[in-house]
């Protein structure tokens, strides 16, 4: 490789290297992997809530040509084998863990009842018609008060209240007691859910001599995945090859280990076929993770001037039936992120996990932020009128000083040491968001009634946490070609991470992206790797290789040594080649070519260790005009700014920005997975189930900062995929309420759907949480 | 009961004689018999856009038309969008160009809708194009940069010889 | 989500259609552009033995327009109907409702037969034909019937016609130039189906009065219906701002509403009123009033 990479690519918006194959439908995703001979699952979800399964009825559906196997309870080994917890694994959570298929009890629509494997797709959907199922209905548990019926998900535990701890700092009591002020709200954000536009789906390949089994459609954490697959299995890990090939979008939910990820695999070992399953849109609606459904009373204490004293809060989240592998981290980062960037000495939460007979809940992007973020937002918009101080005025006084950094909010929650909020400028980035919106000159328009519109803006800020630890691996591969093959710990599901991370090693190593290949493809190729989520992927991944690229810059000049019989200290490494000072040059390839075949491939091992989270931040502010005989709330104009630390492509950055925002405001208008009293899903389709299109929200705009570096990594970047989402709900939900002034309409749950803001103004008694 | 019917169809300007199954929508033929995997399925209930293709030029939600229904009909799907020599064609250049896609999973059906929509209207407006693409649901991108990109677009198509395909 | 199982055949004449369809004793589907249809079969909500596949049944797709008004195949796609210049003259109201049915891919597809047969209440083109007096011309195996548009949608998804019938055309009554008219729609998101709809005319007579209003609404559970309440009082009145605030609340009080997942009856109601001044503003000319803060 002789050609010069001059220029850093750090920085820079390099069109991205994934797109040709996207763009010319050359994308491989799970449905595209076939093999010969392969069959199709379908699964039989339980249609009921709550029941005890009585009899299932197979003969009929076995009857039907083309059925090869249909797995029930009955022929899964015993005990059967429950998913285990990914994050926060409390010891609380034990009784709640889902196993793998429903044996005696079904808990939510949507439960894994039996799997049909079939010629084909639809038929096994035939056979699934054909299947007779008897349950015996069981009172089902779906709003907040969930021990009052006596019904329980788990009998055996006596309640349906999973989780309740408690956390404090300061003297919360002693602040409520002597406050000028406080104000207790309770609010509450709908369930809602990711919804990439890839459904799950896996192609089991079973291989009896090895015995090994290759799982295509992994995503996310492949490496914990192949981990839990392995003990269920009774297999080693080295057995198994989870194969990551392109994921149509992840946001939380996508890759995490859900009871197909056993039953696909069980089934292909059992027919001895590859097996195929592609999980359908309706399935996907009342399987896959939901999220959010996070409900808090939140009370706030503050001083004449506008100080706040003390945050005293209730979190309750709705886990769903079980607790799935990152359930737990829903409510407690609710918990966790209540205080966001403020100055609160005396700080009281408690955070309660409930189960319910509906679908388990899992992370989706911004967890527990979106919601904590809109609790405290709001209460601090009441908190300001209330005193008569302006919203903005007010956030000035309480936000956190950069003098005051670093800023501990204490322990948070049982699983996590204290939070310490590290590096940033929250005021630098709180006054350059109003002065994009025009905060000043929008005071004139602030509740005003205009061409029979309500205006109103409304701002929110935030501060969450990125860059999860422990670690993140990587490896660098000198081909025989002369290519460098970097395969990562990390997952990809459309983040552009095969640009950004070639971006990272083409600078380190001064060579050009076109010289390498970033290889995410299989759990073979490391020990280990912790995969995609809590915008980890630069920060630990990007700094796992940039770790590879100094160990390979080392490691090649080590082999040119031994070739160019000159020490090492005399040699450098530049424009793809090992130079001397005394003038010879040996390149990447002739390195490559020099390799004896017992030496195998030159390749070294990067890694990234890291024991504290990144703390990015920043302020959202919405400009909208409410039309109170429809309820219909349009965004005229958005903000959104955040200090990313540093931006490894700027054009990715915002583009997970202004993504990430569209999603947030399809939180607050759109989304909303509804129940009825039976806790029947009601929105199992794309018609009832709604999402942003192209005409919602077209006014749209982020600001990316790079104010601060990180501390805890060496390319000093925080988390970027987040902070377009997380204070969403929070500054729309002021902007509604600072428009609605006149009517006394508060926002305090979502979705702020037509209805709901028509209700607002026209029956504010009946809108409460 | 479910047969085969033998039909005939051209795909991206190469003609196709084949068995489908009655049952077959458009989509699941033009994957699983035609091996052209580009055209994603993501809702099958006609709501998502990402399993547009264009049928005698009108875009079409392929997951609502019955293979049978498709017998002599002339489709495009995205592996046809490319310039004649291989290369990306300037719709797909502008996408990525404008990062107008991220995960990759709706942008076959959006590439093929902004495809026909330029085709038929190659001065349309943003506004115009937003319209349009309100069948198209994209998860990752908020649609801004996709709007930029289309309307980038609408030079090669006011020329049609740069358009990409003219199969 | 895979279709059930099903035969598919494709008859060249109408008469091999109804022949299908009398042999089936209905069993059989008809699918054309299959815009509603597909999505049906995808949840396995219907399970025919058979799809019979009228979408090349020669005759079936015309736009004729004359002085008895305009005539429209059941074959007519939305996109024929957006594309067919004469049209905004000749019936205006017709191509501007038709402007919100769906998405531009269904648009393609979808027929006027199609929505008609399938008869969502909360979908445009069962509500002007109910509004507007119009015809639907029925082939069956008794030959050819016509049958008025408030009578052929009898409920939400049901229809007067017969297992045997097939819909073959649309007769619109001739449309006045000077008529003034204005529709209304109210969706969650552009194309969606809507939660509420006005669709309104009148002609003025001499004395520049209303005449002869006809005001339908989308609202209601069943079907799309017309507003007797609204229509008297239009009847002879001239349409200004006070006569459309009273039409507004009479329509909220007469619509029967119930509650669905995205919409309570109560904000239903309002809606309907919402749309109906909405509607008799523009058809009167009359900009929404600007109301100073």
């Amino acid at each position: 490789m002789t050609i010069v990479q001059n220029t850093p690519l750090v920085g820079t918006s390099l069109e991205r290297l994934e797109d040709e194959r996207f763009l010319s439908g050359r994308g491989q995703y799970v449905a595209d992997v076939r093999k010969a001979g392969m069959l199709h699952a379908a699964i039989l979800r339980s249609s009921v809530a709550h029941g005890r399964i009585v009899r299932i009825g197979l003969d009929a559906a076995r009857a039907l040509p083309g059925i090869h196997a249909i797995v029930t309870a009955a022929d899964i080994p015993q005990p059967i084998p429950r998913i285990p917890l990914r994050l926060v694994p409390l010891p609380e959570f034990a009784p709640y863990h889902q196993p793998v298929i429903a044996s005696a009890k079904v808990r939510y629509v949507g439960e894994p009842i039996a799997v049909v494997v079939a010629d084909s797709r639809a038929l096994a959907e035939d056979a699934i018609d054909l299947i007779e199922i008897e349950i015996d209905n069981l009172p089902p548990i779906g709003d907040r008060d969930v021990d009052a019926s006596g019904s329980f998900l788990f009998e055996e535990t006596g309640t349906n209240i999973a989780l309740r701890y408690h956390t404090a700092s300061g003297d919360p009591d002693g602040a409520f007691a002597t406050a000028d002020y406080t104000r207790r709200e309770t609010f509450q954000i709908q369930r809602h859910t990711a919804a990439p536009m890839e459904t799950r789906g896996l192609m089991a390949q079973w291989d009896e001599s090895g015995p090994t089994l290759k799982l295509y459609g992994a995503a996310k954490v492949p490496y914990f995945n192949r981990r839990a697959l392995a003990a269920m299995m009774n297999l080693p890990e080295t057995s198994l090859e989870l194969i990551e090939v392109d994921v149509g979008g992840g946001f939380g939910v996508r890759g995490e280990f859900y009871p197909e990820d056993y039953l696909i695999p069980f089934a292909a070992r059992l027919v001895g076929k590859p097996v195929s399953w592609i999980e359908d849109r309706r399935e996907h609606l009342m399987a896959t993770n939901h999220s959010r459904d996070v409900g808090a009373t939140v009370e706030i204490a503050c001083t004449k001037d506008g100080t706040i004293t003390g945050l005293r809060g209730e979190v309750f989240g709705d886990m769903g039936a079980y607790i799935r592998t990152n359930g737990g981290v829903v409510p407690t980062a609710a918990g966790m992120f209540l205080q966001g960037p403020y100055r609160i000495a005396n700080v009281d939460i408690t955070v309660l996990a409930l189960m319910t007979n509906k679908t388990p809940v899992g992370t989706y992007r911004g967890p527990g932020r979106f919601e904590a973020n809109f609790f405290r937002e709001r209460l601090l918009d009441m908190a300001a009128a209330d005193l008569g101080i302006d919203p903005a005025e007010f956030r000035r006084i309480n936000l956190i000083r950069e003098d005051e950094l670093p800023y501990s909010i204490g322990k948070r929650a049982p699983h996590l040491p204290d939070a310490v909020y590290d590096t940033g400028d929250y005021h630098a980035a709180f006054e350059r968001c109003l002065t994009e919106i025009d905060w000043t000159g929008k005071a004139a328009v602030q509740g005003r009634l205009i061409d029979g519109r309500y205006h109103g803006v409304g701002i929110a800020s935030f501060v969450e946490s990125g860059g999860a630890g422990p670690k993140e691996t990587s490896r660098f591969v000198l081909e025989k070609d002369g290519m460098v093959t970097i395969a990562v710990g990390s997952s990809m599901l459309g983040q552009g991470l095969e640009t950004t991370f070639s971006q990272i090693a083409s600078d380190a190593l001064n060579i050009p992206v076109s010289a390498f290949r970033i290889d995410h493809g299989s759990t073979a190729r490391l020990a280990d790797g912790l995969g995609s989520y809590h915008g980890r992927s630069i920060i630990v991944g990007g700094s796992a290789v940039l770790d590879g690229a100094e160990k390979f810059r080392t490691a090649v000049i080590e082999a040119a040594a031994n070739l160019l019989g000159r020490p090492n200290a005399e040699l450098r490494f530049e424009n793809g080649a090992v130079v001397s000072d005394a003038g010879a040059s040996i390149s990447l390839s002739q390195i490559a070519a020099s390799r004896r075949p017992d030496d195998g491939l030159l390749s070294v091992d990067g890694i990234f260790l890291v024991n504290k989270p990144t703390y990015s931040y920043g302020t959202h502010a919405a400009y909208v005009a409410v039309d109170p005989d429809t309820g219909r709330v349009e965004v005229l104009d958005y903000v959104a700014v955040e200090d990313v630390g540093r931006a490894i492509n700027p054009m990715i950055v915002s583009g997970q920005a202004i993504g990430a925002l569209v999603q947030g405001l399809g939180g607050v208008f759109l989304d909303h997975l509804i129940y009825d009293e039976q806790c029947q899903l009601l929105t199992a389709s794309f018609a009832d189930y709604l999402m942003p299109t192209a005409t919602d929200f077209p006014s749209l705009r982020s600001v990316a900062l790079e104010l601060r570096l990180s501390p805890t990594n060496p390319l000093g970047a925080k988390s970027a995929g987040e902070g377009g989402m997380v204070p969403v709900a929070a500054a729309v939900g002021n902007a509604v309420g600072a428009a609605l002034q006149s009517c006394g309409a508060q926002p305090r749950t979502l979705p702020l759907s037509p209805s709901k803001v028509w209700s607002l103004i026209h029956e504010p008694a009946a809108t409460a949480p | 009961m479910s047969r085969k019917i033998d039909i005939t169809l051209t795909v991206n300007g190469a003609a196709y004689a084949h068995a489908a199954d009655t049952r077959s929508t458009l989509v699941d033929f033009l994957r699983d018999d035609l091996k052209l995997t580009g055209t994603h399925i993501g809702c099958e209930h006609g709501v998502c856009g990402a399993c547009t293709v264009l049928v005698d030029g009108e875009a079409v939600r392929s997951c609502l038309m019955l293979a049978p229904q498709a017998d002599g009909a002339s489709i495009v799907t995205v592996e046809g969008l490319g310039a004649a020599n291989g290369e990306l064609g300037a719709l797909q250049r502008a996408f990525r160009k404008h990062h107008a896609l991220q995960c990759g999973f709706c942008t076959p059906g959006i590439l093929t809708t902004a495809h026909a929509l330029l085709t038929q209207e190659p001065d349309a407006d943003a506004d115009r194009i937003r319209d349009v693409l309100s069948g198209n649901i994209c998860r990752c991108t908020g649609y801004v940069t996709i709007v930029q990109a289309i309307l980038e677009a609408r030079d090669a198509y006011r020329r049609p010889a740069d358009a990409g395909t003219s199969r | 989500m895979k279709l059930p199982d099903l035969d598919y055949i494709r008859p060249g004449t109408l008469q091999e259609t109804i022949d299908l369809l009398v042999a089936y004793e209905g069993e059989a589907k008809l699918v054309a552009g299959g815009q509603s249809l597909m999505p049906m079969l995808a949840f396995r909500l219907l399970a025919p033995k058979i799809l019979i596949d009228i979408s090349r049944l020669p005759g079936l797709n015309a736009i004729d327009i004359g002085p008895d008004g305009v005539r429209l195949g059941a074959l007519t796609t939305w996109r024929d109907i957006e594309r067919h210049a004469a049209l905004k003259t000749a019936h205006p109201l017709l191509a501007a409702a038709i402007a919100h049915v769906a998405h531009y891919q269904i648009r393609n597809r979808g027929t006027v037969g199609g929505s008609l047969a399938h008869s969502d209440p909360a979908s445009e083109f069962p509500a002007l034909v109910t509004t507007c007096d119009a015809d639907v011309v029925v082939h069956g195996a008794g030959g050819e019937r016509v049958v008025k548009g408030s009578e052929f949608v009898l409920g939400a998804m049901t229809t007067s016609l017969e297992p045997d019938e097939m819909i073959t055309g649309i007769r619109f009554p001739a449309w006045p130039a000077a008529r003034r008219w204005g529709f209304e729609e109210f969706a969650r998101r552009r194309g969606d189906f809507a939660m509420a709809a006005a669709v309104v005319f009148y002609d003025l007579d001499a004395g520049g009065r209303a005449a002869d209003p006809h005001i339908g609404i989308i609202g209601e559970p069943e079907r799309a219906v017309r507003l007797a309440a609204v229509e008297d009082l239009l009847t002879g009145r001239v349409i200004d701002r006070d006569v459309i605030a009273e039409a507004r609340a009479i329509g909220e009080q007469a619509a029967q509403t119930s509650d669905d997942i995205h919409t309570p009856a109560k904000y239903r109601k309002a809606l309907i009123g919402t749309m109906i001044e909405r509607a008799l503003m523009t058809a009167a000319g009359l900009e929404l009033r600007p109301v100073a803060a």
